[in-house]
């Protein structure tokens, strides 16, 4: 990653290059590449199954494991029902995002887009960290995967607290869940406030830039906002851990952008794809592609003084380093996957 | 010392605790109506804070404390007008803090803020601190008093660098006679809440408000620090869904537009005072930081908020759907299930 501090922006030759990549690995790479994927596919499978079991799914194999799990949804639903329940300051509701929201995704994740995650040991067990990743797919599920992943696979079965845009919290039913499911607005006080409590904080600084890019710039990492993420890890002394996400750019490929109908409803863009708005909610199913999600060595932040945060040199460096980092995975990633959907 | 709106239950309470402590000598009680609870020992004098004669009340009784108490939401008498209100709140303010500047035995001015002025927006963070400044600033109603209120204050406290003052942002305050906006709110039969939208919500006790405006005005304990301007709110919070659950009270979703409609509905029957700031905190919610009331004014509440709003409830009687009720009808069906014996 030596040669790693070109940032390839707008017409930099190398830019327009490295897109191609991806159709060249779809077009059938030699199988050398191809040999180590099944092997890492194999392994966070079985941490999948292991991790799982602590939230209720693994009474089913015990005896009468039916009526068990009855009962069990019973003293949920009596706590529910009388509001027993507890919810930290910023609205995380930790047993229904356990019991419901991770239940209701966990299928999605498993069977639908069929998450491969590595590098998972890049996540601390425990204390503050800050997982930077990239952003696409119109719709945020590239989020709620990146969740479940850090969730379900994680030896500490980590609760990841995304930040999301003021949108979020605009909408009414998605600024419900969302701050239920432990997300927060993504805004400097919010972001230090968790990760001072010593929370996994997860962020995506490209923003409705990256969510919401034509197809045509798929796996193109847009700016990384003005780096504010990397000064609020630094005074936190939280490590950075980069993230990408493969397979989510693919999920609704956004041809054409509704400037006019997005403008309408206060939205940032208003995204047309093959199916959408055409087919009505059938537009909203997701493609099924296969995801790979790669989280990065850390990079720690803890080294500096406490001015250095309001060093913007020193900001923009890391950023593009981290910037950097999950470019050149996203490209490695995609060199070595078959096709979209497999 | 001279403590305004005492003719509220609030105030009336204070006064009686204040009274007990050794180095306090005189209470002088101020409101504009005569309180209909007794007020211990302490004088009360029927002034109007929005008039000038409070100067003179302050010189000829050489006051040396100031609580200013009488910023609040809802007229006390039956029916008053929101203009009334607004001017007891801002004009009262000015009056008192141009009393005290002119009164030299002034030492020390406690001021009964509210939360309210952080507003309520999806664009805030979720958790305010006291420097947090408010991204969209209360247009209008109690929010904006508090607001402007704060604003005198600290032109006071430039004015008169002497006197240490002190300015409390009270989360909502409930407790068994609590008489605010939130309190009669919560004692609908049905609450009206915002659809999609479930707000999180603190509460401080009463008897944890009395205490901290008692440690406000005395002399600040070692190593602690009872100047500036404190959060104050009890630990964790309620989602509005999950105290209406505790209450038993069924709540009633609608549309966020036709919310406001009903608000004016409900306050033009005189059923509730449902003002457009209620709403938006109604549906964003308001969380606080606490950490500085903890560590420089040295006040740990002795109720969260959970159990200020548990106390609040046992004083309201069951609602609709008592949770001991809900929870027993689940523990029936349990029963039922045979695997479920025991497991509960």
């Amino acid at each position: 990653m030596a040669d790693a501090k070109v940032i390839p922006f707008g017409d930099d030759p190398r830019a327009k290059r490295r897109p191609r990549r991806p159709a060249r690995g779809r077009a059938g790479r030699a199988a050398a590449p191809l040999a180590p994927v099944p092997v890492q596919r194999e392994e966070p499978q079985q941490p999948a199954d292991a991790q799982s079991a602590p939230s209720g799914a693994a009474q089913a194999p015990e005896e009468g494991g039916w009526d068990r799990r009855l009962a069990h949804g019973l003293s949920f639903l009596r706590r529910r029902i009388t509001g027993e329940y507890e919810v930290d300051d910023f609205g995380f509701d930790e047993e229904l995002t356990e019991q419901v929201v991770m239940s209701a995704l966990r299928p999605v994740y498993e069977k639908y887009f069929r998450v491969e995650v590595k590098g998972l040991e890049n996540v601390p067990d425990k204390g503050a960290a800050l997982i930077v990743a990239n952003h696409s797919g119109t719709l945020p599920w590239d989020g709620l995967m990146l969740q479940v992943a850090v969730h379900d696979h994680h030896p500490a079965a980590r609760h990841l607290r995304m930040l999301a845009a003021d949108l979020v919290f605009r909408l009414p039913v998605v600024n419900e869940l969302s701050r239920k499911l432990g997300h927060t607005l993504a805004c400097t006080e919010d972001a230090q406030g968790l990760l001072e409590r010593g929370e996994l904080v997860g962020v995506m600084p490209e923003g409705f830039k990256g969510i919401g890019k034509p197809f045509s710039e798929r796996y193109k990492l847009q700016r990384f906002g003005r780096g504010g993420f990397v000064s609020t890890a630094l005074r936190a002394g939280a490590p950075i851990v980069p993230c990408s996400i493969v397979g989510a750019e693919e999920i609704y490929p956004m041809v054409g952008n509704a400037k006019t109908v997005a403008r309408l409803f206060g939205f940032p863009y208003f995204p047309l794809t093959p199916t959408w708005p055409w087919l009505g909610p059938l537009g909203l199913v997701p493609l099924p592609t296969k995801w790979t999600i790669q989280f990065g060595e850390p990079i720690p932040t803890d080294g500096y003084s406490p001015e250095a945060a309001d060093d913007p040199m020193l900001m923009f460096n890391l950023t593009d380093q981290v910037r950097e980092t999950i470019q050149h995975t996203l490209y490695k990633l995609l060199v070595q996957r078959r096709s979209v959907f497999f | 010392m001279l403590v305004t709106g005492v003719a509220r239950q609030l105030g009336g309470r204070f006064v009686r605790r204040i009274l007990r402590e050794p180095d306090v000598d005189r209470v002088i009680g101020v409101d504009a109506v005569p309180p209909e609870h007794r007020l211990g020992g302490a004088e009360f004098i029927r002034a109007d804070i929005r008039h000038p004669t409070i100067g003179k009340l302050l010189a000829e009784h050489a006051v040396d404390t100031v609580v200013h108490m009488d910023v609040s939401g809802t007229s006390l008498a039956k029916g008053g007008s929101r203009a009334a209100v607004k001017e007891t709140n801002v004009i009262g303010t000015m009056q008192l803090l141009g009393a005290c500047q002119k009164t030299p035995s002034v030492k020390r001015l406690v001021v009964k803020s509210s939360t309210s002025v952080y507003g309520s927006a999806p664009r805030d963070p979720a958790v305010f601190t006291e420097t947090t400044p408010p991204k969209s600033l209360p247009s209008g109603g109690f929010a904006k008093d508090t607001v402007e209120v704060e604003g005198y204050v600290r032109g006071f406290a430039r004015r008169r660098p002497d006197v240490a003052v002190c300015v409390l942002r009270f989360a909502n305050i409930l407790g068994p006679c609590a008489d605010s906006p939130l309190a009669e709110y919560f004692s609908l039969p049905v609450l009206p809440t915002v659809l999609g939208f479930d707000p999180r919500l603190q509460f401080v006790h009463e008897d944890d408000a009395i205490e901290v405006l008692r440690i406000a005005t005395g002399e600040p304990a070692r190593s602690t620090l009872n100047s500036g301007t404190f959060n104050i709110a009890g630990d964790g919070v309620l989602l509005l869904s999950q105290a209406a659950r505790r209450l038993g009270r069924p709540t009633l979703p609608f549309f966020l537009p036709s919310v406001t409609w009903v608000g004016s509905v409900l306050r033009s029957v005189g059923v509730l005072d449902f003002s457009p700031e209620q709403v938006r905190l109604l549906t964003h919610g308001r969380v606080v930081d606490t950490a500085q009331m903890r560590e420089t004014l040295g006040f740990h509440p002795r109720y969260s908020t959970a159990d200020a709003f548990a106390d609040f409830a046992r004083s309201r009687g069951p609602g609709l759907l008592p949770p001991e009720t809900l929870a027993r009808t689940v523990d029936r069906i349990a029963a039922l299930v045979p695997a479920g014996r025991g497991q509960n």
